[in-house]
């Protein structure tokens, strides 16, 4: 997984329900693969599809709603609870969102968001209603997120900013997402400080 | 300094921190299974390297496997491959597998802690979120997703910021007919499903000292469900006689020396929790849940909130859940016809909760028109119910005594529950769907749940609990 994050601005899908578990972000039947490919199309499947058939859309619920799209999408309170399923992270970036906005994420589904260049951005209760209201008001509504600032904003087309608010992110993650670079990367090259910790370490 | 219990085991693990920024955490052991495990391997190929450490790591089969016929080839051809292609990982880094078929195969956080793999002191993770579970004997032990995996497989480590610490504490007596679960989703009812993120939760108190190990890990195996990065209880003697003689805890002079590190293992008197909450064990009546999180729990007395009584914000997802559930503001829930009882999971599938069914359902039988599922949490507790006669009691009750496996807590094998149907089952999530499309779950502890398979309907165990003490 390599990518990078430092920018971006789009349209959005707002999926105002709160607590929206792993389980309705990607069921758990479609876990059976044994690649990160291919979850998209299976994202909230159950609210997606009447009796789990796609010739059966809800046509209320926003991916099915042709005036919503984009690269951001706006999520309700303790988004991403439950399961540890990284299926769920991997099943939002396989249909093309980069940012997911929240009041407040799940921790375990923060971390995997992270690990796959799927950026979280907690933002204040507040914050999060006038998002979905300028939604509301106005499908084509753009937000813009800017990494190196650590700001998340409504704008307009031009990119005018209409509102905006600063979010928090750490600021070894934030290197990451910025330069495409992974834990894993890093780890591997702390490997002679983990085995010489392992040499003291006794369990 | 005073510290806190997971304080003195965090501190032991971290290599190294990174100026404002998170921590490499050494982790001691890894638990792996079929779903959440193929994609990380594939990460190792790719890279070219081989597990680090692969003694440290545990597979076995779970999620995915059937609960019938274990002994056939799989018949259903993901699940067969998923299976298959744990073993061939396996093989290839060098990892123990308990597969089908092996005397210890089993749910992974039942296994864990019966094999003796899980010890006081250690930091565990697993692709799985209710690796909280293993937290009961006083280890920092917490769900992964599959990059982390991945990571521990290359490192044995992780980068992990170090959460914010909570302690619950649960002080009294409980009331007859009241067990653990119910303690865990009385908790739930008043914190919510998010009122632990962020923290590290220690639980606490004279009813917390008072379990029995598979108790104390119904608890620590549901913090998860408040959002808590991981659950954890202080090891004392009911923690030392349990995991005295398991397959691989220590012996001899190794446990003496393990026995007085772990004795260190509580949280100072003056300790410093960034959060502590207290809750009156004479307080807590057998709980139910109503709704499609497992924060939305009752008193079996109670009912399902009035509209009035929901805050503004969270009406709408309020008025989802229940619309879900089929079931209307202010109505009680005991009483409700059900049509399936699962008696399994992670949470409550231990040889402590089928005896407990067993106990009360001796010389009963099922109401007619409900489906009742056992499901052993691994083949260990399915020995040991056989060799102590429970699985008759269960055949004579119209039980049916499946197979080890994560069954239907999650549906991902084909033991799902149908559309519109009720089922009262001791798992862990109520969430919409997760027993089966458009299931209606409703959690509870064994004992409700045996309650139920009898009578068809939820009841409130008290009323019937001079049979449960026979």
């Amino acid at each position: 997984m390599s990518s990078k994050i430092v920018t971006i601005q789009s349209t959005t899908v707002p999926v105002n329900i709160e607590n929206t578990d792993t389980d309705q972000i990607i069921p758990a039947r479609f876990l059976k693969a044994t690649s990160r490919d291919g979850f998209g199309k299976n994202l909230f499947r159950d609210w997606r599809y009447n009796n789990d058939d796609e010739k059966q859309p809800k046509a209320d619920f926003p991916l099915n709603d042709p005036r919503y799209g984009g690269k951001f999408l706006v999520a309700a309170k303790n988004f991403g609870c439950g399961s540890s399923r990284e299926h769920a992270a991997w099943a939002i970036k396989d249909a093309g969102f980069d940012v997911v906005v929240s009041s407040f994420f799940a921790d375990i589904f923060k971390n995997n968001a992270l690990n796959n260049f799927l950026l979280p951005v907690t933002v204040s209760e507040e914050f999060l209603a006038t998002v979905f209201a300028a939604i509301e008001a106005d499908p084509k509504q753009q937000m813009l997120v800017d990494l190196p600032a650590q700001e998340i904003s409504l704008v307009d087309a031009a990119g005018n900013k209409q509102a905006s608010e600063s979010f928090e992110i750490g600021s070894y993650k934030k290197t990451c997402l910025i330069n495409g670079y992974d834990d894993i990367d890093y780890l591997l090259s702390t490997k002679q400080e983990i085995e010489k910790y392992e040499q003291t370490h006794t369990l | 300094m005073a510290k806190t219990l997971f304080e003195k085991i965090w501190e032991t693990h971290v290599v190294k921190t990174i100026e404002d920024g998170p921590s490499v955490l050494y982790i001691d052991k890894h638990l792996i299974h079929e779903v959440t495990s193929p994609q990380a391997f594939n990460g190792l190929n790719k890279r070219g390297i081989k597990v680090f450490r692969p003694q440290q790591v545990v597979a076995t089969v779970d999620h995915n496997v059937p609960t019938i016929d274990q002994h056939l080839p799989i018949k259903e051809e993901l699940s067969r491959v998923q299976v298959e292609t744990l073993k061939k990982n396996c093989e290839e880094h060098g990892i123990e597998l308990y597969g089908l078929g092996h005397p210890f195969q089993g749910i992974v956080h039942i296994i864990g802690p019966e094999l003796g793999i899980t010890q006081p002191g250690m930091t565990m993770v697993c692709g799985d979120s209710h690796t909280s579970t293993h937290g009961a004997f006083g280890a920092i032990a917490f769900g992964i997703g599959t990059s982390e995996v991945e990571m521990v497989m290359a490192t044995q480590c992780l980068m992990q910021s170090r959460p914010k610490l909570m302690r619950i504490n649960i002080d009294g007596q409980l009331n007859a007919g009241v067990v653990s679960k119910d303690i865990v989703l009385y908790i739930l009812s008043q914190i919510t499903a998010s009122g632990a993120t962020g923290y590290a939760v220690e639980f606490a108190g004279s009813a917390i000292r008072a379990l029995s190990m598979e108790a104390r890990m119904t608890i620590c195996n549901m913090s998860i469900e408040m959002g808590a990065r991981c659950g954890m209880i202080a090891p004392d003697e009911t923690t030392f006689s349990y995991m005295k003689g398991r397959k691989f805890a220590p012996a001899g002079a190794e446990w003496d020396k393990k026995l007085a590190y772990w004795k260190t293992l509580f949280s100072d008197a003056d300790a410093a929790f960034d959060a502590e909450i207290s809750i009156k064990a004479e307080d807590i009546e057998p709980m139910i849940t109503y709704g499609t999180n497992p924060g939305m729990g009752i008193g079996i007395s109670g009912h399902v909130p009035e509209l009035n009584e929901i805050d503004d914000k969270e009406k709408a997802s309020f008025e989802k859940s229940i619309a879900y559930m089929g079931l209307e503001p202010g109505a009680p829930i005991k009483g409700k016809k059900v049509d399936y009882v699962f008696i399994g999971s992670c949470t409550n599938a231990r040889i402590e909760d089928l005896r407990m069914v067993a106990g009360f359902v001796k010389g009963k039988h099922k109401a007619s028109d409900v489906e009742v599922w056992v499901v052993p949490g691994s083949k260990q507790v399915e020995k040991q119910a056989i060799e102590e006669g429970i699985d008759k009691i269960f055949e004579e009750a119209g039980f049916m005594l499946r197979q080890p496996g994560c069954s239907a807590c999650l549906g991902m094998n084909e033991d799902k529950i149908p559309a519109g149907k009720y089922c009262i089952s001791t798992s862990n999530r109520n969430f919409e769907g997760r027993q089966g499309p458009n299931a209606r779950t409703f959690l509870a502890s064994p004992l409700t749940a045996a309650l139920a398979a009898i009578t068809g309907e939820v009841g409130d165990i008290r009323d019937n609990y001079a049979a449960v003490k026979n």
